[in-house]
């Protein structure tokens, strides 16, 4: 018996190291690897319902997913030091890919993001998602910081030039999340305080010239974000009906595929970007709380990722990632429920649709190959 | 150098970056804690509220359609108004299967086949709770039909609304214009909660131009509808504010006069207050039915409409471009006085036809035997081509040319209704741009000739026509012509006018030339030998004007153009310009008869039915 018992502990021992030799081998890491199964797991069960219970959903996303953790993978094996060598022709491919995408485009849902590449469509603002905090941490990679004046205006030049092309376009949450994550790269660095605020105060001057830029739609959602209440027959009824999905769930939820303001499709684009408002219709409060934690755990392991970088550009770039990551959800769940205007900026890996998750993944990638490479490198 | 050289401090900004991570984990975490908190409030404190809308009774918004704005004409009639009539809606909801349910209304004989695909369509565009009309107008024996079946089609109800009704039907379509139903494209173009309620927008004429005015602004009511979606309670949030009533520059008895004297025949009359540019007619033959568009199309009707050969859907009045033959006369004259300083007393001799210097080819007049000894207002007066050949030969094709665009022919006169056309008045920098071939660019002297009496490449509308025309009559004053003259608030009936747009003017160093064509086009239907005066008999007033006949077909240097011969689509356009009365003028117009033959046979008529009308019966 005791022979037999040993045994058992044993194999599981070895299965464990195992695992661990494997993801070693692979370049994964392991907690960001649980933490993004658990997030795509959680978002199938709920794009399963919010999708009108249709199987051929899930099996696209899944697909989709499956490529994308592919490319995290490949991604992963990648040392830090050629991503570095990279991030310079990657910028400068993705600002040309935009200029052309702005001159001959294809035009989906009254805005111009695509590119035809022939095979596939393919929206280079995604490309620049990564493509400007890795060009921002390259350029400061070798550089004494925190950075000089000169250098932040170049800085200014990398993130903002591509932002206002994406914004031009106009996706206003794709600028927004490419900005930022250039944004976090020049904070990380060590920006000085007073820099910070006489940048914050220029932000809040300049949100009047903003205004001047956007579309009307754009502009609509702003003002309808303020005061829901005035336009109940178009982007106002977004947030009516989201926040009466999310009140109506409680606590504990209604229930798995019996929320009725998404079965009944009272919501609209409750499998896209109002995804969050499924879940905590049918799975409350707690079924949300839940998803945070699984968030916030990635943005945690990402974060001590990035400060157990090894060089600038490593440390820089994962930081940039993670806290991006954060943005993404944290703008999505504040439009969900009424606290932000009404962006278009998706649930990370739960709402349906690809392009978004490719480049998710690649993040994740890049900080797997961050935190795999480590010893490789010479202190 | 040394000082150049900034060692990187790795230990210092690895502590820089650690404690800026940190900061950023602290913020995130207080944002992240506001989105709890919201969750809270939402979930927990106001859970009961949240459940009650979303559980028990369950709150629908409905759109409220505003009522489309009237039109009137200027004397106060109404020629677009809104008749109550049941029409049948689908709201996608409320159906399980879309196309299935649309089959079973097709055989009920309720709806065609051929409309599925446009219907499913449209259903799929809109929202999924906004109701979407399948039948704009249904007869009794439908409604009856569709009655006692009701229950099998849940989400199909039957509706009383308002349509849109033309109690002058096709007299003034092409002015007016329609609604009809939108299509995925219309509803692209435009905001889709302004149009939350309604199928149908304007499509043509003052109906489109005017369509923000007309719609008015959509209202919408809560409805507390229970778990089978049977509405327990309205609760009007906001009505529906109704568009705004427009005041015509139209004169609706005079547009039908203008419509009855065509008749049958394909043609067009335009007639203009020289005054303020309001146009008081604009009529086009063949004509269609707006009331059909209305009550929504069969893709048959569509059809048959649009391979009519007569073409009723074109309007000829601002679209149709005709070469504008002799009634260019005037204002070649005009440009004679104005530019060569030409006494209008000078006698030419016309042989029956003219020949350039070093040249054998015969430029024919109308009149083979030749007019005789002619002075400028015998010449209008008898249209003698042979004086106009000359003329324009003296003043060349870029004096012409610069003399005329200041009447807006050429250019489109910018009418508050879309689709108008922009006619051509050649030069020789035109030529070189509009041909390709070399051979083809240069200008000869023969294609200046045949523009003095308004052939060759000379094309104008009949708005511009009446335009120039107008022109003459308020001797040189130009006011943009225009349909809508005013609007009037349908709640307070408070009037609001429009300003007339008043144009540059044509400006003579003489003011006395006016005189001097105003004469001359009396001459036409006053004078002995004037070619308008057939038609001019017995009118009790004094009216100036000018016959045209525009070429259609070329007719060989020795023979002779009889009108029984030829087959009807290469005979003439017949064209009349005229306005009344001589003195004062209050009205000007251009009257056109697609292959009518001679201008004075065929159009003069018409021009003084229209005139008469207004002369007698309308002017107070």
């Amino acid at each position: 018996m005791n022979e037999i018992g040993d045994l058992n502990s044993s194999t599981s021992d070895r299965t464990l190291s195992l695992a661990a030799r494997l993801l070693k081998g692979l370049c994964l890491d392991g907690p960001l690897l649980i933490g993004l199964l658990l997030v795509c797991g959680l978002g199938s069960v709920v794009l399963y319902s919010a999708g009108g219970q249709n199987m051929d959903l899930i099996v696209r996303q899944g697909t989709r997913l499956a490529l994308a953790m592919g490319g995290m993978l490949v991604i992963a094996q990648v040392p830090p030091n050629f991503l570095r060598m990279w991030s310079p022709w990657l910028f400068a491919a993705g600002t040309t890919l935009l200029v052309l995408v702005l001159v001959g485009g294809d035009i989906g849902k009254g805005a111009q993001r695509w590119l035809d590449l022939g095979l596939f469509r393919f929206q280079p603002s995604e490309l620049m998602k990564l493509g400007v905090p890795m060009m921002a941490a390259w350029f400061l990679h070798r550089r004494r910081l925190p950075p000089k004046l000169t250098e932040l205006l170049v800085l200014a030049v990398i993130i903002f030039a591509p932002t206002l092309l994406i914004a031009k376009q106009p996706d206003l949450g794709t600028a927004l999340l490419l900005s930022s994550s250039g944004v976090f790269v020049v904070l990380l660095a060590g920006l000085q305080l007073r820099y910070i605020f006489v940048l914050g105060g220029l932000t809040l001057g300049g949100l009047p010239l903003l205004w001047h830029f956007m579309h009307d739609y754009q502009r609509q959602r702003v003002l309808t974000f303020l005061n829901p209440e005035t336009d109940p027959l178009g982007a106002g009824y977004h947030i009516i009906q989201s926040k009466i999905a999310i009140g109506s769930g409680g606590v504990f939820g209604q229930g798995w595929l019996n929320g009725s303001q998404a079965q009944l499709e009272f919501l609209p684009e409750s499998s896209t970007d109002f995804i969050f408002a499924v879940l905590g219709e049918e799975f409350g409060l707690m079924g949300q709380l839940l998803l945070i934690l699984m968030y916030m755990f990635l943005v945690a392991r990402g974060l001590y990722i990035a400060s157990h970088g090894q060089d600038t550009f490593s440390r820089l770039l994962a930081g940039s990632i993670a806290l991006t990551f954060f943005v993404y959800f944290f703008v999505n769940m504040g439009m969900v429920t009424g606290l932000l205007p009404v962006v278009g900026v998706p649930l990370p890996l739960v709402s349906y649709g690809g392009t978004s998750m490719v480049t998710l993944m690649a993040g994740f990638g890049i900080l797997m190959s961050i935190q795999s490479h480590r010893k490789l490198l010479p202190q | 150098m040394i000082e150049n050289i900034t060692l990187k401090d790795h230990w210092r900004e690895q502590r820089t970056f650690v404690g800026r991570i940190f900061a950023g984990a602290i913020i995130g975490l207080v944002l992240i804690g506001v989105v709890v908190a919201r969750l809270v409030n939402l979930q927990v404190t106001n859970y009961e509220h949240f459940n009650a809308l979303s559980k028990g009774n369950r709150i629908r918004i409905e759109p409220l359609p505003a009522t489309r704005g009237l039109i009137y004409d200027r004397n106060g009639q109404i020629i677009a108004q809104n008749m109550p009539a049941y029409q049948l809606e689908l709201t996608q909801e409320g159906v399980q299967n879309v196309d299935e349910t649309l089959a079973r209304l097709v055989s009920m004989d309720l709806l065609q086949s051929s409309e599925l695909n446009r219907l499913s369509g449209l259903i799929r565009s809109r929202r999924k709770f906004e109701p979407v009309t399948l039948i704009y107008q249904m007869s009794d024996q439908e409604v009856a039909r569709f009655a006692v079946m009701r229950q099998e089609f849940p989400g199909v109800d039957i509706r009383a609304r308002l349509i849109r009704q033309y109690p002058y039907g096709s007299i003034a379509s092409h002015v007016v214009g329609y609604v009809g139903s939108m299509n995925e494209a219309d509803l692209k173009r435009s905001d889709p909660s302004a149009y939350a309620g309604t199928s149908y927008s304007g499509k043509l004429g003052i109906e489109r131009a005017q369509e923000r005015l007309l719609l008015g602004k959509v209202g919408y009511q809560q409805n507390l509808v229970d778990a089978q979606g049977r509405t327990l309670q309205h609760i009007p949030q906001q009505s529906p504010l109704a568009g705004e009533d427009l005041i015509s520059t139209l004169d609706i008895n005079l547009q039908q006069v203008a419509y009855d004297a065509l008749g049958a025949r394909r043609g067009a009359v335009v007639a203009i207050d020289p005054r303020n540019g309001d146009v008081l007619v604009l009529a086009s033959t063949p004509a269609f039915d707006p009331n059909k568009f209305a009550k929504g199309l069969s893709r048959s009707e569509y059809n048959a409409l649009q391979s009519d050969p007569g073409k009723p859907l074109f309007n000829r009045a601002l679209r149709g471009q005709y070469p504008p033959g002799s009634t260019v006369k005037p204002l070649i004259a005009l440009a004679g006085l104005q530019q060569l300083k030409e006494s209008p007393l000078k006698k030419n001799f016309c042989p029956g036809y003219f020949i350039l210097p070093d040249s054998s080819h015969q430029y024919r007049d109308w009149k083979k035997e030749g007019h005789g000894q002619m002075d400028m207002t015998d010449a209008i007066a008898e249209s003698c081509d042979v004086y106009f050949y000359g003329l324009a030969m003296d003043l060349g094709i870029d004096q012409i040319h610069d003399f005329l665009v200041q009447f807006g022919l050429g250019a489109v006169t910018g009418i508050d209704i879309p689709g108008e056309k922009p006619g051509l008045v050649p030069s020789r920098e035109w030529k070189k741009s509009a041909f390709e071939r070399r051979q083809d660019q240069s200008w000869y002297p023969g294609e200046t000739v045949i523009t003095g009496i308004g052939q060759g490449y000379m094309l104008a509308t009949p708005l511009q026509m009446a335009e120039a025309t107008a022109a003459i009559a308020a001797r040189g004053k130009r006011f943009r012509p225009r349909l809508v003259a005013g609007t009037r608030d349908s709640a307070s009936g408070e009037i609001s006018e429009l300003a007339p747009e008043e144009l540059p003017p044509v400006q003579l160093s003489d003011p006395g030339y006016w005189v001097v064509i105003g004469k001359a086009m009396e001459e036409v239907n006053h004078g002995p030998r004037g070619t308008g005066r057939a038609s001019a008999a017995g009118a009790a007033y004094r009216y100036a004007g000018k016959s045209g006949t525009a070429q259609v077909f070329s007719v060989a240097q020795d023979e002779e153009y009889e009108a029984e011969d030829i087959p009807e689509h290469l005979r003439h356009h017949a064209l009349f310009v005229a306005y009344a009365p001589a003195q004062n003028p209050e009205i000007a117009l251009a009257v056109i008869v697609e292959h009518g033959g001679g201008g004075s046979a065929a159009a003069a008529p018409i021009a003084r039915k229209v005139l008469d009308a207004y002369m007698l019966s309308h002017r107070q």
